[in-house]
């Protein structure tokens, strides 16, 4: 899997409040998450930002709350993957339950400037920052689990094998 | 090479002979929880898949308590599909209205999780069980479906780091403030990934409530789990509340922890955490003045009768300062009911309080108690992010019940000393 597009920078222990705050949780509907993605550590990030766009963030991505609304919001935003230092372990889960790709990598952060784009490939294990020239390793993401993010997250994964 | 509690719980869960640290397993769920901001998207995953009946019906837990009693149209349209869903697969665990409390409270209460099961919930505060020597941990909806479907979770086994805490506590000192204490100790990604195993004489002589209280708040440390050994007290508490078997386990004096960690607890006075971080913790001695505008009492982390009774003791025959909204919640209604026979709802009334029905509300800011720009709170819950209680200019400062009181009456954030 290949993905390229701009960093948009948050810094470290960016929770769950924060991705999508409580006051919103009376629904589920993608759509109407996405609204407000990242809306209490960027109230503008939705309106500044384009589909494709990255969230790259620093340690502990998404700690707090096991709300799936989360990565719901960011990625019915459009974004099609995070990378950050490290990751909160339910918000780890989440994401790849729900079919949004996630990137551990220590060294991309301080690499990179906001709006700089970057190609990952998770497949080989990359990050390539266009502009530098410059790759970083990151853990490949194993072939069942591109299978899974392919199907759209986990339920449907398990959907379409009952099926078989 | 011997193992720990939480090692033992997984191994028999999964079935295996032998388990170690960083190990992918598949366990069997004893129960599995879930509420009406998270069954909602579970409910529908789960028909999604295909699913048609739940794996078993008095395995699974739902309870209606975080936009409840229904604030609006919407949280009463997501409650309404959970009650359909519980009804539909005729769910023994099943809490609304006049029967439901805060889920953390309420499961413990009524013998629903027990010592040596494993808990999944879908709810980042799932960790409390582990009080009771249960492996207990968050997970989110799309897990929740899954087990509601097969009975089973995958699970990476936890390393465990064990904290041994010796000494005799302080006057005025709980588990909210051994925990606030850890917390700042290691940082809110500490122990990530990991269990927390509380052990020592000072362990020991705690009472439930406050070992639910330092299990609730393992995941602001990002633990996967937080896990005490069931003891006399565990048993004491479980034993009228059991209606089925249980199993208890202690960790073997050769287990191996990724870390150990003595604290002296003796030395620790009552402890706040500042905003934004649940790790940005002082001693009550430093906090310095911090005007407050609405203290908060109650939430799956100090909402139970122990630390209403600690609460009114303080409050007893005194007034919350004029500009402070004080807001009780008690977590259960067993605990309301407990706590209007001993008279503590009259104490909270006469000090200017308000009492709200059971609910998770307040604290995650959804409603019931809403701060607005730059109003500050001190609470006894369990999380200070931005935005938490309210307005994202708002602030939440993490305290004990006691402290919580003090500082209603004094109108800045206080210790019990003081007045």
């Amino acid at each position: 899997m290949l993905i390229k597009g701009k960093v948009w920078k948050f810094g470290d222990n960016i929770d769950t409040d924060a991705i999508i705050p409580a006051r919103y949780l009376t629904t589920s509907d993608p759509q109407e998450l996405a609204a407000h993605c990242m809306e209490d550590a960027d109230p503008d990030f939705v309106k500044k930002m384009a589909k494709g766009d990255i969230i790259l963030a620093g340690e502990n991505f998404g700690c707090g709350s096991s709300r799936e609304h989360a990565p719901i919001a960011i990625k019915a935003a459009g974004v099609p993957c995070v990378v950050a230092k490290s990751f909160a372990r339910i918000f780890y889960r989440n994401a790849f339950n729900m079919g949004l790709p996630i990137f551990e990598s220590g060294e991309l952060f301080d690499a990179v400037r906001e709006g700089e784009e970057i190609i990952v490939d998770s497949t080989r294990g990359t990050i390539t920052v266009s502009g530098l020239g410059k790759t970083f390793r990151i853990n490949p993401i194993p072939p069942f689990m591109e299978e899974l993010i392919a199907d759209g997250g986990l339920m449907q994964h398990i959907a379409k094998k009952r099926r078989k | 090479m011997g193992n720990t509690i939480t090692e033992k719980i997984l191994m028999a869960h999964a079935g295996l002979k032998k388990i170690q640290p960083g190990q992918l397993i598949n366990a069997k769920v004893d129960i599995a929880l879930g509420n009406d901001v998270t069954a909602p998207i579970a409910i529908n995953e789960f028909i999604k898949a295909g699913g048609e009946k739940v794996f078993n019906k008095n395995k699974i837990a739902l309870v209606l308590d975080h936009f409840t009693p229904n604030k609006d149209i919407n949280s009463a349209q997501q409650c309404k599909k959970v009650r359909e869903f519980a009804l539909r697969q005729k769910i023994t665990h099943f809490y609304e209205g006049g029967s439901v409390g805060v889920e953390h409270a309420l499961l413990p209460e009524k013998g629903i999780v027990l010592p040596g099961d494993l808990v999944i919930g879908a709810d980042s505060h799932t960790c409390t069980y582990g009080a009771l020597g249960a492996f207990s941990t968050g997970v989110g909806s799309t897990d929740l479906a899954a087990a509601m479907l097969t009975g089973e979770i995958w699970l990476k086994v936890p390393a465990s780091v064990k904290f041994i805490l010796f000494g005799k506590l302080q006057k005025w000192v709980s588990g909210k403030d051994l925990i606030l204490h850890m917390i700042g100790r290691i940082g809110v990604d500490g122990a990530l990934y990991r269990a927390m195993e509380f052990t020592g004489e000072t362990v020991e002589k705690l009472s439930m409530a406050d070992r639910l209280t330092i299990a609730n708040m393992a995941i602001e440390a990002g633990a996967k789990n937080g896990i005490f050994a069931a003891d006399r007290v565990t048993e004491a508490y479980i034993r009228s509340r059991a209606k089925r078997p249980y199993k208890i386990y202690s960790s073997d004096p050769d287990a191996v922890y990724a870390e150990v960690i003595e604290i002296d607890a003796a030395k620790i006075e009552p402890q706040v955490a500042f905003p934004h971080l649940p790790s940005n913790v002082k001693g009550i001695s430093k906090v310095g003045r911090v005007k407050i505008d609405q203290s908060l009492i109650g939430s799956c982390t100090n909402g139970r009768i122990e630390d209403l009774r600690v609460a009114a003791e303080i409050l007893k025959n005194r007034k919350a300062a004029p500009h402070v909204r004080l807001i009780v919640v008690p977590a259960t209604p067993d605990i309301y009911r407990q706590a209007l026979k001993e008279g503590l709802l009259e104490i909270f009334l006469k000090a200017g309080a308000v009492i709200s029905p059971p609910s998770c509300g307040a604290c995650l800011g959804g409603h019931l108690g809403i701060l607005a720009e730059g109003e500050k709170a001190v609470a006894t819950t369990n999380r200070n992010f931005v935005g938490r209680m309210g307005h994202p200019k708002s602030e939440v400062y993490l305290a004990s019940p006691a402290v919580a009181a003090a500082s209603a009456v004094l109108g800045r954030i206080a210790s019990p000393e003081e007045l």
